[in-house]
């Protein structure tokens, strides 16, 4: 093992930027919002400085219980959605040649250059009766008449897929094109088909790489604002809506500020146990 | 015919040549090495064999049976790859009764049938160890005890040896033979190795840069008697000297006769041949003596490493090398003029 040098103070001088940028954009911007969640509402106005839990007891109502589930479960279906889809379209990607792989990648990327504003719309075109893609279906004698797919809960999931796929495949490539081909073909060689070879070898492999993709989908649609508003109805909208509601319309503060630490924390009980159950897993090969 | 038959086989990968041109019947029981330089098609012909590539015309027969479209998982064939690809995710006895599980043989039976594969690979007590807490050589064994766990038709390893370091590799071409023989399993190694193909087969099939197949006989017929100069010069260390037939046993090298024991059928007179020779059957005698097969030269350097001597000749411009024993050891030294001996018995003729 290489010794480690003793540092100077001038080693951590490059830790000084990173460190005074989290803390200025986030770590004080956080503490604020968090010292807002116990602060007293002025109605009709803004809030006093003060400690009471009257904004956490106010949490306690249906519609929040309603949306936070609701939030939950979207973004947790969305993320299955997209690592159910994006694994094993990726792995078809990393086993083509690499010029191809280049194009697919180009591709994809490019979704992203577009914003959350312009997809929501677009879908919004799309899956309209008067202009959308039924009318194609109609066209081509797949459809009766054409019909309105949005707004709804199926139009939301497909605009919140459609949004953290390209995501999803990016988290996955490298590890998926880092698996070593061999692999898929011993376990061929010993008799496994195609099908099961997929599942318990490449999968299987690669569950550490399928945990942070789900995480990383899961995190990014929780605070999905714009595409609820856009193609869902009002019951599908999401916490984001709820909080901003609270903030910018009801000048309700303090309780925003309690929303969105509560729905912060939930989360992140969440993502650590969904991590526990990744890693538990492991253990139980070792 | 019983054991495997390869028949015009080709393979292309697009443009590539792989595999050129292969017929080959490999007999059932026997220790066969695919010996060549990377990139002649070895590792493809044994992906072949396993099912992993189609060929691109021709057939492959195992005791007569056609199973040139078969894919490799129907087989029943272990292999070894040269990554190992042992399965990161699961334990030392997930792994050996891998080929188990998928043919859904009973949990028990799998780890009986692993815990018998790893006592005889030497690793009983390994079972419920993880892949990355093995040492290479452990690992080597793994992948060995995963693919004989079905009791393969035929054992392939794809240079499984290659990665470990001198030491531990010879330790394990010896007890690969063993187990080999012991299993009485028809086996197919891929090696760059020469030594290593020498040491462990019983049949050596020497391929060559141009994609086809050279040779395949038994290692010492193919290092006493090389089927060309490729083979000649791939396989140890060869003097080939260019000369032209000039009679029914004899040829001469830049002015010289040799007389040859055993020329190749159908040898006319004035063809252009290559005479091979190995440096340990070159005798070096000081001065220049008169006499059949012998030519004179001057000594350009030699190499005394210890356990043997080897002399190089300047012959006119051809360059010889001949290697001795440190007691046969010639009286010679750089710069002195001197004689080499080129026994008829010893020099095998080739056609350029």
């Amino acid at each position: 093992m290489i010794e480690e040098k003793p540092k100077g103070l001038r080693a951590y001088l490059t830790l000084v930027y990173p460190t005074l940028m989290l803390g200025i954009f986030f770590i004080v911007p956080f503490g604020l919002m968090a010292a807002v969640s116990f602060f007293h509402r002025q109605p009709g106005g803004f809030y006093t400085p003060g400690f009471e839990l009257t904004n956490y007891k106010n949490l306690y109502t249906a519609l929040f219980g309603r949306t936070l589930m609701f939030s939950l479960f979207i973004a947790g279906l969305s993320a299955a959605v997209c690592v159910s889809i994006g694994f094993p379209f990726t792995y078809f990607i990393t086993r083509m040649k690499r010029r191809v792989q280049v194009v697919w990648l180009i591709l994809l990327m490019s979704v992203l250059s577009l914003s959350e504003v312009i997809v929501g719309f677009a879908w919004s075109l799309l899956l309209s009766r008067t202009a959308g893609l039924t009318n194609l279906f109609v066209w081509l004698g797949l459809m009766e008449r054409p019909v309105a797919l949005y707004p709804g809960f199926a139009a939301l999931l497909f605009g919140i897929c459609y949004l953290a796929f390209p995501y999803t495949v990016l988290v996955l490539y490298p590890p998926l094109s880092r698996l070593d081909p061999a692999l898929p073909e011993a376990a061929q060689t010993l008799g496994a088909s195609p099908l099961r070879t997929f599942f318990t070898v490449v999968v299987g492999s690669l569950r550490n790489a399928i945990v942070a993709a789900f995480v990383m989908v899961f995190v990014f649609t929780l605070g999905a604002y714009l595409l609820p508003q856009i193609l869902g109805r009002p019951r599908h909208w999401t916490l984001s809506v709820l909080i901003t509601d609270a903030a910018i319309y009801q000048t309700n503060m303090p309780l925003a500020a309690a929303m969105a630490i509560f729905f912060m924390s939930v989360s992140l009980v969440l993502v650590a146990l969904t991590m526990m159950i990744g890693k538990g897993k492991k253990i139980r090969t070792t | 015919m019983s054991g495997l038959t390869l028949e015009n086989i080709d393979k292309n990968f697009g443009a590539v040549v792989a595999v050129r041109d292969v017929n080959l019947h490999l007999p059932d029981g026997q220790f066969i090495c695919f010996l060549g330089p990377s990139g002649c098609g070895k590792t493809t012909l044994l992906r072949l064999i396993a099912g992993l590539e189609k060929p691109s015309r021709g057939r492959i027969l195992l005791d007569e049976e056609d199973i040139t479209h078969i894919p490799a998982y129907k087989h029943n064939f272990g292999m070894v790859f040269q990554s190992l690809a042992l399965f990161p995710h699961m334990t030392v006895g997930e792994n050996v009764s891998y080929s188990l599980r998928v043919r859904k043989t009973d949990k028990s039976a799998q780890r009986q049938r692993a815990q018998e594969l790893l006592d005889l690979v030497k690793l009983s007590g390994l079972i419920d160890r993880h892949i990355s807490q093995l040492s290479g050589g452990q690992r080597q064994r793994v992948a060995m005890a995963r693919a004989l766990a079905i009791e393969p038709k035929l054992f392939l390893l794809d240079e499984p040896l290659s990665a470990l370091d001198a030491k531990l590799r010879e330790d394990m071409q010896l007890e690969l033979r063993m187990l080999q023989q012991r299993l009485a399993v028809t086996t197919i190694l891929v090696t760059h190795d020469q030594r290593e193909a020498m040491t462990m087969s019983d049949l050596v099939v020497v391929m060559g840069p141009d994609n086809r197949v050279h040779q395949m006989d038994s290692p010492l017929e193919i290092y006493r008697n090389p089927a060309d100069t490729f083979v000649a010069d791939f396989i140890g260390t060869s003097n080939l000297l260019d000369g032209i037939s000039s009679g029914s046993r004899e040829v001469t090298v830049s002015g010289a006769r040799l007389e040859i024991a055993e020329m190749p059928d159908g040898m006319t007179p004035d063809t252009k041949v290559t005479v091979s020779i190995r440096p340990e059957e070159v005798h070096v005698l000081p001065d220049l003596e008169k006499g059949d097969n012998r030519l004179h030269g001057t000594v350009s350097f030699v190499r005394d490493v210890g356990s043997s001597v080897e002399i190089y000749l300047d012959c006119n411009g051809l360059q010889i090398v001949s290697q001795s024993t440190p007691k046969g050891r010639p009286a010679v030294k750089q710069g002195d003029q001197a004689t080499a001996v080129l026994p008829p018995t010893a020099c095998v003729v080739l056609r350029s």
